[in-house]
């Protein structure tokens, strides 16, 4: 009997409220960042601690990469467009204590766009001419010309506010606005973030947050599998995801990716300066194959280096449609026999054994690839910087990224006047269906050109506890934003 | 005595500069701009410049090798450029998880090498000494990391005993970290229990051998009582080599291992270090390291020398 | 002489394995370079008689062509170690005691106190990844060992009254060292050669298996490990092969290396009973 009563009291108390919702969790992620600083450099990891979690901007993007307020809780455009006027929250405090007011938000403007700056995102700074403070919750910014994506580019991790006081020490000890602070960082091995208790919005539902960074897939299936970590957003092994699909312990969450996924050429190199040659090699290509063989079937074939789920996009992978024929006959229109490329291919699975993948598909067509496994230091140096490559397999992730093929010191070296006219003309559009038609045409432009070999569109593959809810489904930017996730009961 | 030691630390000391001298030469050759990797894809040069300043890459060979090589002889090892913290604090934090791996791993394999040495030399030629070494034979084959695969599918996987890997921190207590060590020093200490217990059963085969043991056993000594009473002391000296070789070995060597139970150990830090081009943690990281080899070395041969007065007029 | 029997397993075992990557510069069962997506991680199967793997092509195959990067890279590792350890021994032996011999000797000293997978990675970080910068790698921490052992050997056979007899007839050290002293350090070169070998497949495997070995698309058991690591679960075999492919070779090697010393090795013969 007297079991029978405890037993019964335990349940009870199993069942009541204060033991109900954990509040804790643990995030995997597959690289350190290596310092705190969004403002300081540009590792998408620092992003995907800092982003929402510590630090906040002007703007912020939502789950569904709409620009929502942030720290300005609205902004008025001035006619001309030329200026932005932000109305900072009232109450909003550092993790040290001290108020953010509108002189933050101009050193911390003044300090990105400065000479000495060393912000990895300069260009979006670029367009302002001058920030005022006009009292201690405005700012106003005034633009050197008409930008209708100003407040886009506020939504950066790059442009979040920071306070004068703790600006240079960020890097390993953040001081930001956001609802959560830096409790631990053991390097090399995680970071501790606990709730901030006077953040001036709405309080998260998590009191802490630990990243754990694993960057071995087997190993990071191994701790998902073990519960050692709650959640893994994005997740590199996509073989093991069916694995996950089976087991009731776990979700998977699917979306997409910023990241349009190219085997990009160089433009300037011979003989891949004909625009023969590339159409061959793109010709050669079987998207499919390395979509199921390199991502087991996760991702969207794409023709041009465009996104799939922007409204604007349109399907091009017609153009470099697979035609193993139709590449020897342009290799032999070329007067190209023997040809040797040498392929550097970056650390990501997708660059690794796309990769393998394509120097297969590339034999068929008599194309021989000389493979070298980089790690990205060794590429950034080797085939970004210095342009020594013929072929490369890299993920562009950042949004919106198309005027790259306007920039002809760009590592793939795509140097058309056509193409940057129209990029021109873009910039200087703002009318929505005129712009839709341009970037339609300059979509349709590179595609033509067989710039590069448009692969496919990342897919953002995230494994969860089943019982964790809100985090983020596509990737409008690189982030963790934990202000919505909480535990299902 | 004093003699044979001043010149062995004279020779201490050139294997050190040589030694630093090696590193750096390798570390500046070593492509890749830390700053460069640090601000990523769409970074402008002008930023890249700016940064190359802050971490002082710019000044002259000569001049960056004295600074690196002065602030190791003060104790200062420099900035980590990723992280922007010292180095020293670095290692340190490291040190707590490979120290104890590495004696962990020792441990145990000195654990199970003992016993099993000892009876494959006092069965000889008997089953148990045959199966013993072909026990061994198979441990010292299979490859270190291939084994942790193993362990980590059986006992994380599917029995959930252990977790798959990481570590908990000290504060979390000595159990909890004990048990997160667990795994990774079983997969290092198998191949080296294997080595060390055919190192066992050959010294002491050998002791066995010798005529004062033939002696004591025309006394009336069993095998065993041969072996216990005298053989097993003098076999420890190459026994004892080879546990201080393994240990310098696991303090840096299990960078694989480290991998694959992602432990935040000294060897991942190198590693982590020449992905990220953190390349002021590598050199000092590993000059450290063969600091500690060349420094026990030296004190081994002391110990020798000062245990059989021959070895010091030898060579 | 009776052979060994751990060098008769020995030989057969790693036997096998060098027959199988000979037999595969002249036929394969399926091409490796050829990948056939849709037909990834096909259990076994009369087509296919290990299976396939992530990109479809066949595991025999890979394995039997990956024995022949191991093999290709631990040999030339030794044939590195050789090349330049037993020289530098048979001098530092012939002038012992000299500067000579004490530069030698520290620094082999030197090169023992690298940690070698260190040292390998930094290479590689350098040169980039391949097969011939892991034989590199391999091959430099085999220089000390060879040294190591010739300068041992020769030492003991300096004293011997012969070499007394050939000194006094006016042969200068290089010819002894030639003529008498090689000739009969070859047995303990063989031993250690073998034990080299095996260890170089070993650290071929490791260097490989952290991506830093011979480069895709040529198969190696290392890289074909590490792609199969997060397969593990669902096709286990993938992992498992090329594991026990390297266990094989090395026990094979490893057990040669023992019966080789056992019967080349008079004093330890003796010491047999």
């Amino acid at each position: 009997m007297r079991i029978i009563r405890m037993t019964a009291a335990a349940l009870a108390l199993g069942a009541g409220p204060a033991l109900a919702a954990q509040d804790t969790i643990t995030l995997g992620m597959q690289l350190e960042p290596p310092n705190l600083d969004p403002t300081g450099g540009a590792a998408a990891a620092i992003d995907e601690v800092t982003y929402a979690n510590i630090f906040e901007g002007l703007t912020r993007f939502a789950a569904d990469g709409a620009i929502i307020p942030g720290l300005a809780r609205s902004w008025d455009i001035s006619e001309d467009g030329l200026t932005y006027t932000f109305h900072l929250a009232p109450g909003v405090t550092f993790h040290d204590g001290t108020a953010m007011d509108a002189g933050d938000v101009k050193f911390s403007l003044d300090r990105a766009r400065a000479e000495d700056s060393t912000n990895a995102q300069k260009a979006l700074f670029a367009g302002i001419a001058d920030v005022a403070v006009i009292d201690p919750l405005t700012v106003r910014i005034t633009l050197s010309a008409p930008d209708g994506g100003f407040a886009f580019k506020m939504a950066w991790g790059d442009a979040v506010i920071v306070a004068p006081e703790s600006a240079e020490t960020n890097a390993a000890a953040p001081v930001g606005t956001g609802p959560f602070k830096l409790a631990r960082w053991v390097q090399g091995d995680r970071i501790e973030l606990e709730r901030h208790p006077d953040y001036w919005g709405a309080a998260p539902a998590l009191s802490k947050a630990t990243f754990r960074f694993i960057s071995d897939p087997n190993a990071a299936f191994a701790a998902m599998m073990a519960g050692d970590v709650d959640a893994f957003p994005v997740f590199p092994a996509p073989e093991t995801l069916e694995q996950f699909k089976a087991d009731p312990r776990f979700t998977v969450i699917v979306g997409s990716t910023e990241g349009e996924t190219v085997l990009a050429m160089n433009n300037k190199q011979k003989p891949l300066d004909d625009v023969r040659v590339r159409a061959a090699v793109a010709h050669a290509i079987n998207r499919q194959d390395i979509i199921d063989g390199a991502m087991f079937g996760y991702g969207t074939p794409i023709g041009t280096h465009f996104a799939p789920h922007n409204p604007d996009y349109i399907d091009l992978t017609g153009i470099s449609a697979y035609d193993p024929e139709k590449s020897k006959a342009l290799l032999k229109a070329a007067g190209v026999s023997d040809l040797t490329l040498r392929m550097a291919l970056p650390p990501p699975t997708y660059a690794r054994r796309g990769g393998e993948i394509i120097a297969a598909q590339l034999r068929e067509i008599g194309i021989t690839t000389e493979i070298t496994n980089m790690e990205w230091a060794q590429w950034l140096e080797q085939a970004f910087r210095g342009k020594d490559f013929d072929l490369t397999i890299v993920s562009h992730t950042e949004p919106m990224d198309i005027g790259i093929y306007a920039r002809p010191d760009y590592y793939f070296q795509y140097d058309d006047l056509g193409f940057q006219a129209l990029l021109a003309l873009l910039d200087n559009t703002s009318a929505p269906e005129a712009r839709s038609g341009l970037l339609k045409a300059a979509q349709g432009k590179i595609a033509m050109d067989y710039v590069n070999g448009y692969l496919f569109q990342l897919a953002k593959t995230g494994v969860a506890n089943a019982k964790i809810k809100g985090l983020w489904e596509n990737a409008p930017t690189q982030a963790n934003d934990l202000t919505g996730v909480t535990w299902e009961e | 005595m004093l003699r044979f030691a001043a010149t062995r630390l004279v020779s201490l000391g050139l294997s050190l500069i040589a030694a630093s001298l090696v590193i750096f030469a390798v570390i500046e050759v070593v492509p890749g701009d830390p700053a460069a990797f640090m601000l990523g894809l769409n970074a402008e040069p002008e930023a890249v410049a700016a940064l190359r300043d802050e971490l002082g890459l710019n000044g002259s060979r000569a001049a960056r090798y004295l600074s690196w090589v002065g602030g190791m002889v003060t104790g200062d090892f420099g900035q980590s450029y990723t992280y922007r913290v010292p180095v020293s604090q670095l290692v340190l934090q490291r040190l707590w998880v490979s120290l104890p791996l590495a004696l962990y791993a020792l441990g145990l394999s000195t654990l199970i090498a003992f016993p099993i040495g000892l009876i494959a030399a006092s069965r000889r030629g008997r089953p148990a000494d045959y199966g013993i070494m072909a026990a061994t034979q198979l441990g010292v084959a299979v490859p270190n990391f291939w084994f942790a695969m193993l362990l980590v599918l059986v006992f994380a996987v599917n029995l959930r005993w252990f977790s798959a890997g990481g570590f908990p921190g000290w504060e979390a207590g000595a159990f909890a970290a004990l048990k997160a060590l667990t795994l990774p020093a079983v997969s290092l200490a198998l191949p080296q229990a294997s080595i060390l217990a055919r190192v066992m059963r050959s010294a002491l085969i050998e002791t066995l051998g010798q005529d004062y043991i033939r002696t004591a056993r025309a006394k009336g000594l069993s095998r065993r009582q041969a072996i216990t009473r005298h053989a097993l002391r003098n076999a420890l000296i190459p026994v004892l080599t080879i546990i201080g070789l393994q240990f310098s070995f696991l303090l840096a060597g299990a960078i694989i291992i480290e991998n694959v139970f992602f432990l935040p150990g000294l060897g991942r830090l190198i590693f982590q270090g020449i992905t990220q081009r953190d390349l002021v943690v590598v050199e000092s990281v590993v000059m450290l390291l063969v600091f500690a080899v060349i420094l026990v070395t030296f004190l081994v041969d002391l110990a020798y020398a000062a245990a059989d007065p021959r070895l010091r007029h030898r060579r | 002489m009776r052979w060994p029997v751990q060098l008769i397993i020995g030989a057969i075992l790693s036997g096998l394995f060098v027959l199988a990557a000979a037999a595969s510069f002249l036929w394969v069962p399926h091409e490796v370079s050829t990948l056939s997506i849709a037909d990834r991680l096909k259990p076994p199967s009369a087509r296919y008689l290990l299976g396939t793997d992530h990109f479809g092509r066949d595991i025999l195959s890979m394995l039997m062509v990956g024995a022949r990067t191991s093999i290709a890279v631990a040999l030339v590792a030794v044939g590195i170690g050789v090349a330049a350890g037993v020289p530098l021994g048979l001098a530092a032996a012939a002038r012992r005691g000299s500067l000579l011999d004490e530069i030698i000797m520290r620094g082999n000293d030197l090169i023992f106190a690298f940690p070698s997978l260190v040292i390998a990675i930094l290479i590689t970080a350098v040169f980039g990844p391949s097969a011939l910068n892991a034989i590199l790698a391999i091959g430099i921490f085999n220089i000390p060992v060879f040294a190591r052992v010739t300068r041992g050997g020769a030492l003991s056979i300096w004293t011997l009254d012969y070499i007394l007899a050939a000194r006094v007839a006016g042969k200068n050290a290089l010819r002894i060292s030639a003529e008498h002293i090689l000739p009969n350090i070859l047995n303990l070169l063989i031993v250690q050669g073998t034990i080299q070998f095996s260890l170089g497949i070993l650290a071929e495997a490791g260097l490989s298996y952290v991506g830093l070995g011979a480069q895709p698309p040529t198969p190696s058991w290392g890289r074909m490990l590490a792609d199969a690591q997060t397969m593990i679960y669902t096709a286990p075999r993938l992992a498992i092969l090329p594991g026990l492919a390297i266990v094989g070779m090395v026990l094979g090697l490893n057990l040669m290396g023992d019966g080789l010393r056992d019967a080349l090795d008079p004093r330890l013969r003796r010491a047999r009973e």
